[in-house]
């Protein structure tokens, strides 16, 4: 350690006089008693029953004893404690004669190998390989290049349309301008390809893709719930009371407003969504009730490198 | 994107920046001079033929085309035959009606008619045929919570957000109900205003209807705050106002306080 | 009794000669060295708090009916972990002001990471020899991000499930490999295989809080290998002599003070100011959402770029190549990242200055780098500020559409302006600080010559 000419005298005291301050230490002695009066009071209130604001006392009280703590200590350095002005030289940034050595060291040691290159390739081999071998269980977390998980929706033809609990929908139920939240009947709710969103619309003015005539018996469209863009559920239906004065119908993701027209075949209106809302074909049964004609017209959930977006269809 | 769509919204929202508020609602509505000597029936059609008929039209049958009045509004509404006091109660109420332009956003302020008014009014388009719904009246007391809350998530969190604090859809605001009384919200909630959806009572049945009411009028009105100050119920935006500006503010002055010592 | 203590140490750890320096370690004297410190302070109380909150909380995603003291979820069926997190609010007495109090210091410790970052770059304290410190910070700052967000995800309410399915989301986006990371990570397509809820929990209890440690300690190994970097507000402050205080007993106390202050205000946060009131989001389910879905603040702008970014898909035919979420919520923050990380060796590389420093520079000394520094943080807050302008919709009732139009307009016009106005700025502040020099230096030549004139009148009158 170096110490400067005007820093450190090593003979004689080694830190400064302090400020000397009698005052100042009776209250950072009174500021530790609040210290403790108040981690005393924060006991107390914990061990009582319990009460509406015994929670807000708590952090109060904890709080506080922490705060006198801090003035107490801020109070201690700023005036009772010396805080003298010292001065030392940086470190070095570098130390050239042990770089030098260590260079020698590494050289020197290994100055009687004759086969270098294949030692190195040996011991590359070999680490690499071993490397591979602990990352390799790690293969068991999940299927990790087997991606058809992620195409799978429990939809098929013929599968009913139940809601929250279970019962099953008819058409003369789904009315228009609102939405239905159905999942497949006997399917789990947890399954991202299960929750659609049911709404019927005037069939006039359905404009749906020709290959998609019929998937809308009555103009009642169903749509896979899971945004396309990022996996939130679409959660809004707007639809205008009042056709001719405001904003059009559409299913909006409420995380990033991904707007989607569910007369178009749920095309993006709005929002960062790339693609469509995956659309479900409907029918009705001779018994009116829903029933799903198949599985979705592009594969469910967000999109990722090399998904085939016509999956299922 | 249209670089002329972007130059509309870039001055749009600088306008509303620059502090603009939004349209008032244009001066007061057109009384008869003898009102408090009328009949309710009477009264209820005086009013509605002064301040309704321009956009509903004068037989309550709606104005689908634009048609400018001798006042210069241009009228354009819906049919109110059949709609019944139900809606008619919720759209005087809430402030919602009347609206200066037939394309703005309904949104609630202090009704523009005083109690009698209302209920002329309310009286007079639902007397116009065909029958329509009465003013429903919800029991939220015989409500369940957890139900409640269920219901309110899969149905309403979506727009108004799942504390009630409201929300935004692409196109529309969507308000806060706590301003909202049970019948109002058992009103919106068949009726549907503006943007929002009705729910029938396949959905929705009557005594769900108490338990989202309930739910609502807990999360919005006195909300759970086991945990301390609120703050608005939001969530992490004004959690993370508090962190910058009272915490990360705070931190900073006790830094100032012991940092520069030696010039002290 | 002090000698004894010393020598008995001494003398069976050799210790003492290191204590030796550490106690007369200089610590530099300016406020903004502090904000490292807080950030460390906080993460103590993060600890603390997290070690309470790991004995009551139960990581599982297996499906239980609540019957708790929490009246309006009664009966809700619900995992266990959201259960536990529930009970730990209501059932545990102070487990709520922990777990607030833990949630508060979670965003006070990520600000002062930031505030401490903003500090080093705008002063240059990034330079040879510290260029590796800063390296160590960056990736702290990354590795708590995450920490933060798996957090707040693993307590399976309404909130967490949202910003999961976000993350996956992201995940599957990635180039080439997005798919196979997510399938890995998650188990299975999301909501993910009963085990995702284990790797979160150990993840954020152990991995990465090891991780964050073992870096804290790197980097502060690292800033006392080199010493704290100085302003040169000290006369005798060089780039070769270090001006301060000793760390005791000057140094010590005072620090100690900002722990505690640090403790006591995120404690009075935690009573007081309810943060992250899980029983009013309720559980999680796949087809639910909520309008303001919104993270923790320091993913803000995470949230604000996934909303500006149009919305478009690379593909060809019907394959996706590169899903949208991957340009906000990936390539984004890596650039972010990247750009930080790199900066001490661009400008080493650009600025044609290799030398060591241990002055730090004003702002205004170096007008480029200010300037660009603020273009570039500009650019981060107008995204992160986009990320709430939902709520600007609620509160103000701005168009939502248009403000998204406006800040996509906005996040590349205004940081450019930002660059030219400060870079003006810092040049101006330094010119008219030369022309006082030159006045100074001139007032002064003046006063000596006068001297000198009045010294030679005094000699000429002296004969006289």
């Amino acid at each position: 350690m170096t110490t400067s000419p005007d820093g450190e005298p090593e003979s004689r005291d080694i830190v400064a006089a302090g400020p000397e301050s009698p005052r100042s230490e009776v209250t950072v002695a009174a500021l530790l008693v609040g210290a403790a009066v108040s981690a005393i009071a924060f006991i107390g209130v914990y061990s009582v029953e319990k009460f509406s604001t015994q929670h807000e006392l708590m952090g109060l009280t904890l709080a506080a004893s922490f705060a006198f703590v801090a003035a107490a200590l801020i109070l201690l350095g700023e005036r009772v404690l010396p805080s003298e002005e010292v001065a030392e030289d940086y470190p070095e940034v570098a130390a050239p004669q042990e770089e030098e050595e260590v260079a020698k060291v590494m050289e020197e040691s290994a100055a009687g190998i004759t086969r270098k290159r294949l030692l190195v390739g040996a011991g590359g081999t070999a680490g690499g390989a071993i490397g591979l071998a602990a990352l390799t269980p790690a293969l068991s977390l999940g299927p990790w290049f087997e991606v058809a998980p992620l195409y799978r929706t429990p939809w098929r033809a013929g599968r009913r349309l139940v809601d929250d609990e279970g019962k099953p929908y008819k058409a003369e139920e789904i009315e228009q301008e609102t939405f239905y939240t159905a999942f497949p009947e006997g399917s789990s709710h947890r399954n991202l390809g299960a929750s659609i969103v049911v709404v019927r619309v005037d069939p006039a003015a359905l404009m749906l893709p020709p290959e998609r005539a019929g998937w809308a018996p009555e103009g009642i469209l169903a749509f896979s719930k899971i945004c396309p863009h990022a996996a939130c559920a679409v959660a809004l239906y707007r639809k205008p009371t009042y056709g001719p004065t405001q904003p059009g119908p559409a299913l909006v993701c409420p995380c990033h407003y991904s707007t989607f027209d569910p007369g178009k075949g749920g095309e993006v209106l709005f929002g960062p969504a790339g693609r469509p809302l995956p659309q479900l074909p409907l029918t009705v049964d001779a018994a009116g009730e829903m029933r799903a004609g198949g599985n979705f017209s592009d594969a469910i959930g967000p999109s990722w490198w090399g998904i085939d977006m016509e999956q299922p269809h | 994107m249209a670089p002329r769509r972007i130059l509309l919204a870039t001055a749009v929202t600088a306008l509303v920046l620059a502090g603009a508020a939004y349209a008032q609602p244009r001066s007061g509505v057109v009384r008869p001079p003898d009102e408090a000597r009328l009949p309710l029936r009477e009264l209820g059609s005086q009013l509605y033929a002064g301040n309704c008929s321009a956009c509903h039209g004068i037989d309550g049958s709606g104005q689908r085309v634009p048609r400018r009045t001798t006042e210069g509004i241009e009228g354009q509404g819906p049919s109110l035959r059949g709609v019944g006091a139900r809606s008619v109660d919720f759209y005087l109420r809430t402030g919602y009606m009347p609206i200066s332009e037939p394309e703005e956003q309904p949104t609630r302020r202090r009704p523009l008619f005083n109690e009698r008014e209302i209920r002329a009014l309310v009286d007079y388009v639902s007397s116009l045929p065909p029958p329509g719904p009465p003013i429903p009246q919800p029991h939220p007391e015989r409500g369940n919570l957890a139900e409640g809350y269920e219901l309110f998530v899969e149905h309403c969190a979506g727009c108004h957000q799942a504390t009630a604090q409201g929300g935004v859809t692409t196109g529309a605001r969507v308000p806060p109900l706590e301003d909202a009384s049970a019948v109002q919200i058992a009103q919106s909630v068949r009726i549907g205003p503006y943007l929002m959806p009705k729910f029938s009572e396949r959905q929705i049945s009557d005594e769900e209807l108490d338990s989202i009411i309930a739910y609502a009028e807990l999360v919005s009105k006195r909300p759970p705050d086991e945990g301390g100050w609120g703050i608005g119920n939001l969530g992490p935006v004004p959690e993370g106002m508090v962190t910058w500006w009272l915490g990360a503010v705070v931190l900073v002055l006790v830094c100032v306080l012991i940092g520069r010592r030696l010039r002290a | 009794m002090i000698r004894q203590t010393v020598h008995f140490l001494d003398s069976r750890t050799g210790a003492v000669p290191f204590m030796r320096k550490s106690l007369r370690y200089i610590f530099p004297d300016h406020w903004s060295f502090l904000l490292g410190e807080i950030a460390l302070y906080a993460f103590i109380v993060l600890v603390g708090t997290g070690v309470y909150l790991t004995l009551f909380f139960e990581p599982s995603f297996a499906e239980t009916t609540y019957t708790g003291s929490y009246k309006p979820m009664q009966g809700l069926t619900m995992s266990e972990a959201y259960r536990s997190a529930l009970d730990l609010s209501f059932d545990v007495t102070s487990g709520l002001l922990m777990r607030q109090a833990h949630h508060w210091a979670s965003n006070i410790f990520v600000a002062a990471i930031v505030l401490h970052l903003l500090r080093v770059f705008f002063t240059g304290g990034f330079r040879k020899p510290r260029e590796l410190t800063w390296a160590l910070g960056l990736m702290m700052l990354f590795a708590s991000l995450l920490e933060g967000y798996l957090g707040y995800s693993m307590i399976d309410d309404l909130l967490s499930g949202i910003g999961l399915a976000i993350g996956y989301g992201v995940v599957l986006s990635v180039p080439v490999v997005g798919a196979d990371l997510a399938l890995g990570l998650w188990g299975g397509p999301f909501p993910g295989d009963a085990a995702w809820e284990s790797r979160m929990y150990v993840a954020h209890v152990f991995l990465l809080p090891i991780l964050i440690g073992i870096l804290m300690a790197a980097h502060l190994a690292l800033v006392a290998s080199r010493h704290h970097a100085q302003f040169k507000s000290a006369k005798r402050a060089t780039e070769r002599k270090l001006v301060g205080m000793p760390a005791y007993p000057a140094q010590v106390p005072r620090s100690i003070g900002l722990l505690f202050a640090t403790a006591a205000l995120i404690f009075l946060l935690g009573g007081l100011v309810q943060i992250n009131p899980i029983w009013q989001w309720g559980p999680f389910e796949v087809a639910q959402g909520t309008n303001g879905a919104q993270p923790d603040w320091y993913l803000g702008w995470l949230i604000g770029s996934l909303r500006l970014v149009p919305g478009f898909d690379v593909t060809i035919a019907d394959y996706n190549l590169i899903p949208n979420p991957f340009w906000g919520g990936a390539l984004f923050p890596i650039i972010v990242m990247a750009v930080l990380g790199a900066w001490p060796w661009l400008e080493r590389r650009f600025g044609g200055d290799s030398h060591s420093h241990n002055i730090l520079d004003r702002p205004r000394d170096v007008p480029v780098r200010t300037a660009f520094g603020v273009a570039f943080f500009t650019w981060v807050a107008l995204i992160f500020i986009a990320g709430s302008a939902d709520r600007a919709t609620v509160f103000f009732g701005l168009d939502y559409e248009a403000q998204v139009i406006f800040f996509r307009v906005a996040v590349i016009v205004i940081p450019l302006v930002a660059f030219f106005t400060t870079r003006r700025i810092c040049r101006e502040l330094k010119r008219s600080e030369e022309i006082g020099f030159d006045q100074e230096r001139a007032e002064e030549e003046a006063e000596e010559e006068e001297e000198a004139q009045e010294a030679e009148r005094e000699k000429e009158a002296a004969p006289a």
